[in-house]
């Protein structure tokens, strides 16, 4: 069989009606979000600015071309963007380009620890209360309700401070006020997943709550929960660097983008680029979780796409 | 923004084209209902500030710094510290310590602030008005620009002043304001020279305007200090300009879809049949239906811009309650860091918990559900 019959016949059992296995079904849907997701531009260039910024920050010793993030040149602070420099240094004579490609990973690092950890609290408060009900459910969504009226950017400031500066703390302050929407997005979902057939037999079979909730209730939430975390993810982002730039997120001299805007604040007028540079950087990264995010919600969710 | 479908008191689902009963009940029995939705309103909001104070008490108790020797300094003796330490109340269970915080702070004794010596509540009433006007300035603003640009793109779904709008949101929803902010500050200050730069007034101007209201363009107008209201617009307006983006960007994003969703009612069909122009049947027809949904869009903005303030008045050294809290943090002054995000927090719960209730009340359809 030649290669082109070879993919048509891979392409139509991908796309067949009447899958004949479980195997076949899933790959099926894939295949189908995939395509879908293929048609809009604009979620295809979020998903490459993320793959270039985990491009990035996997290469970030051979991006930065033999200057290290961290080396002070007291001689040469402040250089304009240069063909040694491209970006220019610093107020420590550091390379800013090296920086900022540093800075990937540090930005890759809140948005993995803050989606591992506010995820499985989303899911667990959400799929607890949507499925056992009564009293649980009342007072879990209330306490979800409370937290979700937070003031978000204020309470993870105060966290912060509480807990010291820090990158883990700050992560810490984040997913303490970022948590209820999934809970509510797992609650809603377990509601009506409840409800189903499947469940009832996994009931009548004598599966324990346990086990119905982390293998039939959870895996079905999940999709939905990582379409929110991906459109939250440009804000965790913004609050990180928020942090960052009031001194409470990554301590110096971690290449931090949010503190490196901050560092070059007080030469603002003169010396632009120091801080004009990492504020680029965020909002690239920012921008490409928010087409990500977009497009990830008109493929798996139709209903509320606007 | 999903509506809850309105369901008739016998529990039949409505037909489609079906007209909507609004008045089965009577006039009694409405305002019954409106005040049940009040109680409602002021239980969630009594609970919800219950559960704020709880988290400020909770970090105030489980920092690091030691709140006595915060009081007595590092060099008191034994006796004095166990004193204060009893005076304090540490001695007792947690239970009891909240109790008597939450009493404290129902009385307005937010503590006393380290850093200016002042009780914490005299301190953020000095501090609010700066934040009052730019947040305000930035709200009229957004509503004044995003509300038409909303509705324009909302009508015009799927060319380019929808477009328009969806690139405004995306790059609100990307941009870090702070970083903005100095951007800004670069352009228009240092390199253009258009406006005044950080601060509220140039250092000249200071301590002329006696304080009235605390907003200074009301005192300065007031006064007839018009050189001064001048200096003060031109500080104000590029921290104003830079809040006001991103409550337009939100607002407009929700006008649209509030748009796009009344425009394909038929009520609207109707009017465009019997001849209606297009535009007459948007702002005539759609427009007064969304107006009930925007207030709490606008109050839900108008909210988070009072958040949102804290690292812009950061970035523009604005002497507002953002920048009071950050300015406390890195003199550890925990009590105005607590103090401040309790204020700023009960304010944006219940500007929220409002422009909820209001928009149950106003809508006919959810006020008989």
């Amino acid at each position: 069989m030649s290669a082109t019959a070879q993919s048509e016949s891979l392409r139509q059992w991908l796309e067949s009606d009447a899958p004949q296995s479980r195997r076949q079904a899933v790959y099926g849907n894939v295949w189908r979000g995939f395509l879908a997701f293929v048609k809009n531009p604009a979620a295809l260039a979020g998903l490459i600015i993320i793959g270039f910024l985990i491009f990035v920050a996997a290469a970030a010793p051979l991006l930065s071309f033999g200057h290290s993030p961290y080396e002070q040149d007291l001689t040469h602070r402040l250089a304009a963007p240069n063909v040694t420099h491209w970006f220019g240094t610093d107020e420590l004579g550091r390379d800013i380009f090296s920086r900022v490609v540093y800075g990937a990973r540090v930005t890759l690092t809140i948005v993995f620890l803050v989606s591992v950890v506010v995820a499985p609290i989303g899911l667990a408060v959400g799929t607890l209360a949507g499925f056992l009900g009564g009293a649980v459910d009342v007072v879990l969504m209330r306490i979800t309700d409370i937290f979700l009226a937070f003031p978000r950017l204020v309470l993870a400031l105060a966290f912060a401070a509480a807990l010291g500066p820090g990158i883990e703390n700050a992560v810490i302050a984040i997913s303490l006020t970022a948590w209820p929407p999934y809970a509510r997005i797992a609650r809603a979902e377990t509601a009506t997943i409840a409800k189903s057939d499947f469940i009832s037999a996994v009931t009548l079979q004598g599966a324990s709550t346990a086990r119905i909730l982390l293998k039939h209730i959870v895996p079905l939430c999940l999709s939905s929960v990582i379409v929110r975390l991906t459109l939250d993810m440009a804000g965790i982002i913004l609050t990180a660097a928020g942090l960052g730039f009031l001194g409470l997120g990554a301590q110096p001299p971690t290449a931090e983008w949010g503190a490196m805007v901050s560092a070059g604040r007080e030469v603002i007028l003169d010396q632009w680029w120091v801080a004009t540079v990492p504020g680029i950087a965020i909002f690239i990264v920012s921008l490409g979780f928010n087409l990500l995010g977009d497009g990830l919600r008109d493929v798996f969710d139709p209903k509320s796409s606007s | 923004m999903a509506v809850a479908v309105p369901t008739p008191p016998d529990g039949s689902k409505l037909e489609e084209g079906q007209a909507t009963q609004f008045s089965t009940l009577s006039p009694g029995q409405r305002a019954a209902g409106t005040f049940k939705r009040f109680g409602l309103f002021l239980a969630t909001l009594v609970i919800t500030f219950v559960g704020l104070t709880a988290i400020t008490f909770f970090i105030g108790r489980f920092i690091p710094v030691d709140p006595v020797l915060a009081v007595v300094g590092d060099h008191a003796n034994h006796d004095v510290y166990e004193k204060t330490r009893l005076a304090m109340g540490l001695d007792r269970s947690i239970p009891v310590q909240y109790l008597l915080y939450l009493k404290k702070v129902l009385s307005g004794d937010l503590g006393e602030s380290v850093m200016t010596s002042k009780p914490v509540l005299s301190d953020l009433l000095a501090f609010f008005p700066a934040t009052f006007e730019l947040a305000t300035l930035a709200t009229i603003i957004g509503v004044l620009v995003g509300v038409p640009v909303g509705v324009w793109a909302g009508a015009s779904k799927g060319r380019w002043p929808d477009h328009l709008v969806r690139v405004i949101g995306l790059f609100g929803y990307s941009t870090p304001v702070f970083w903005m902010g100095l951007v800004a500050l670069f352009i228009f200050y240092g390199k253009l020279g258009w406006v005044g730069g950080t601060g509220r007034l140039d250092v000249g101007y200071d301590d002329i305007v006696s304080p009235v209201t605390g907003v200074l363009l009301i005192d300065s107008a007031m006064q007839g200090q018009w050189e001064i209201f001048r200096n003060a617009l031109s500080h104000l307006i590029l921290p104003g300009l830079i809040l006001a983006y991103f409550s337009l960007a939100y607002i407009a994003r929700m006008t649209r879809s509030f748009m796009i969703e009344q425009l394909s009612q038929e009520y609207v069909t109707a009017a465009l049949v019997k001849g209606r122009s297009f535009w007459g049947a948007v702002w005539h027809h759609a427009f007064p239906n969304i107006m009930v949904p925007l207030i709490t869009v606008i109050g839900l903005s108008y909210a988070s811009l009072l958040e949102g303030a804290v690292l812009t008045e950061t970035v523009f050294a604005w002497p507002g309650l953002g920048r009071y809290i950050t300015q406390s943090l890195f003199n550890a002054d925990m009590n105005a860091v607590l103090g401040g995000t309790l204020v700023v927090g009960a304010v944006f719960i219940g500007i929220n918990a409002f422009s909820d209730f209001l928009y149950k009340v106003v809508d006919p359809r959810l006020r008989n559900s």
